[in-house]
């Protein structure tokens, strides 16, 4: 299952020039506001036709510029989640959760209703009318009625960029088993590195209407060099860890290779694998390993490469058991550490400092 | 019902069949024009919204008198239709053609501002569930305007009711054939006597008018309710 696309459109002072291929799982289009992203998504949807490109879903060739091919939207089998929900007002949860399925040739569908209601938690807001539904709960009723139209793909448009901190949180773990539970590919469009981090397997990275970077997420956002939309604050890892033990003083205890990471309780069995998204500049650096500190996460690990910027500060990514962990320290501190590339070092940071949104389920 | 005598009765029962036929047999257009005029961009979309509108502009009697000059049996078109058995002039047909005409900008109006508050990214999302356009429409687009439509609908009925320089212009007022509730009042005040006949006319259309209204804002209320979700 590949999804390939390419797409070249010219808007007012802006030109979209941008061409990827997505394999199986959550490929996540990346960039901020105005980079491109939904004019992309909606050429694969079909409801743009840009000046040029081509979609092409499963070897399927869905728009053609050069051939002329172009296949409607509602013959696509392509899901999308809207930003703002978009449910029909006019009919009740239920309803708007089966129009997608009532189109769907008959003997396609992949999806039950039961599991998709019970695995996005529904079933007490079925009989309701969506003016009745919280932002999250819409929220979700979308993504179920768009999983239900049984898709080759999925498309989610900042599927939570509407809602509020508490509604977010409600709403990725729902997408976590999404993922996890579901053979339908998807593209994920948002400007937030911590959902990114906590769902994408593939990252593609849009700036100005350009790609700057197409990769695996762990690659992608290990690697100092991607300038982020978000600037140098948005930067950090992502490192795949496994739950060893929950503690009687709230800490969940977690390892990466022989190294132990301690963070506030995480709802996760034992042996469960928890991605966690550490930001570069709350990672405190050290040569020497450090005594009586109250920072709990203390990494041993090499010092893989070591990036300049444009200010006085530098990316340093650690490589911990085979995994990236980035650092953005001053350039004071480089050289006062005399770190070099190669050079054994401790990457350290506190456990308060992860935030709840940058730690999820990992996919296998 | 004694107190109507049958030349009245006659009137009020043509002038029911003369709108009901007017009504429903516009609606359908009056959705389609509506629905061209708010949604596509068309060369002479300009052209169209102001025939659309004329009558509600022009003196009835000019515009009935247009209608004699195009599809009165002496005219070109009007001949052509006399060919294939259809005759307007001088029937109830051409009653609820007049009736139809002056109240197609009213029922367009409305149905047309009810499809500018649907959103059309509630069509799209139709789209990317697999629903063709003309599926969208019945699905989505229909339920949405619905209230215009019955606004529309009865308002439309209500012109076509109280129509008369139009109609007698275009078909003249012969009773039991032409002469609709306005040209039976019209009629019986032209003659001595013919007060009280025209007085419970006047009560029959002020009966008729009061009810649509209500009928209308009830129905209309109740499905806006029911299409937003409250």
């Amino acid at each position: 299952m590949t999804v390939s696309v390419s797409v070249k459109h010219r808007f007012s002072g802006f030109d979209l020039d941008v061409a990827f291929e997505a394999p199986a799982g959550v490929t996540a289009l990346f960039g901020r506001s105005g980079s491109g992203k939904t004019t992309v998504v909606q050429t694969i949807a079909g409801l743009l036709r840009p000046e040029a490109g081509q979609v092409a879903v499963n070897g399927k060739t869905l728009f053609d510029s050069k051939t002329g091919v172009w296949v409607p939207p509602a013959k696509r089998r392509i899901g999308y989640v809207f930003q703002e929900g978009r449910l029909f007002p006019h009919l009740s949860v239920r309803q708007n959760l089966r129009y997608g399925a009532w189109f769907a040739k008959r003997g396609s569908g992949t999806a039950s209703f039961d599991h998709v209601v019970e695995m996005l938690g529904i079933a007490p807001l079925l009989e309701r009318r969506p003016a009745a539904l919280s932002g999250g709960e819409k929220q979700r009723v979308a993504i179920g009625r768009a999983l239900l139209s049984s898709p080759d793909l999925l498309l989610m448009d900042e599927p939570l960029a509407a809602l509020d901190e508490a509604r977010k949180l409600e709403i990725l773990p729902y997408l976590e088993r999404l993922r996890d539970e579901t053979a339908t590919p998807m593209i994920y469009v948002s400007h937030t590195v911590a959902e990114i981090a906590r769902l994408a397997t593939t990252i593609v990275v849009l700036n100005d209407g350009k790609m700057l970077r197409n990769g695996p997420a762990s690659q992608v956002l290990g690697d100092p060099a991607v300038p982020f939309p978000l600037g140098v604050r948005g930067a950090g890892a992502l490192l795949t860890t496994q739950v060893v033990a929950h503690h009687a003083d709230g800490l969940t205890e977690l390892s990466i290779g022989a190294g132990r990471l301690y963070l506030p309780r995480i709802n996760a069995a034992a042996g469960a694998r928890i991605r966690v998204r550490i930001a570069a500049q709350d990672v405190v650096l050290a040569t020497r390993k450090p005594q009586e500190i109250s920072a709990l996460n203390i990494l041993e690990g090499r010092v893989a490469d070591v990036r300049e910027g444009d200010g006085p500060g530098v990316m340093v990514s650690v490589e911990v058991d085979g995994q990236t962990v980035l650092s953005r320290i001053t350039r004071r501190s480089r050289d006062a550490l005399g770190l070099r590339i190669g050079m054994k070092c401790y990457a350290i940071t506190k456990s308060v400092a992860v935030a709840r949104d940058d730690i999820g389920t990992s996919v296998e | 019902m004694d107190w109507l005598s049958p030349q009245e009765w006659e009137a009020v029962a043509l002038s029911l069949r003369v709108s009901f036929w007017a009504t429903l047999c516009s609606l359908p257009v009056g959705v389609f024009i509506a629905y061209a005029l708010a949604r596509w961009q068309f060369p002479g979309k300009q052209i169209v919204n102001g025939l659309v509108h004329l009558p509600l502009i022009l003196p009835p009697v000019v515009t009935g008198y247009l209608l004699l000059l195009t599809l009165g049996t002496q005219a070109p078109l009007g001949g052509f239709l006399k060919d294939l058995g259809i005759v307007f002039a001088f029937r109830w047909t051409g009653a609820a053609l007049a009736a139809a005409v002056m109240g197609f900008p009213l029922m367009v109006r409305a149905i047309r501002l009810s499809l500018e508050a649907v959103d059309p990214k509630l069509e799209q999302a139709a789209a990317t569930l697999g629903a063709s356009p003309l599926w969208i429409f019945v699905t989505v687009t229909l339920p949405l305007i619905l209230p215009g439509v019955i606004v529309g609908t009865i308002l439309g009925f209500a012109k076509a009711m109280g129509e008369f320089g139009a109609t007698i212009t275009f078909v003249s007022n012969i009773p039991g054939q032409t002469q609709t509730l306005p040209s039976a009042i019209y009629a019986f005040l032209q003659v001595p006597g013919g007060e009280s006949s025209a007085l419970r006319l006047v009560v029959v259309s002020l009966i008729v008018a009061m009810s649509a209204l209500v009928l209308s804002e009830l129905l209309a209320a109740r499905v806006a309710k029911r299409v937003r979700g409250v």
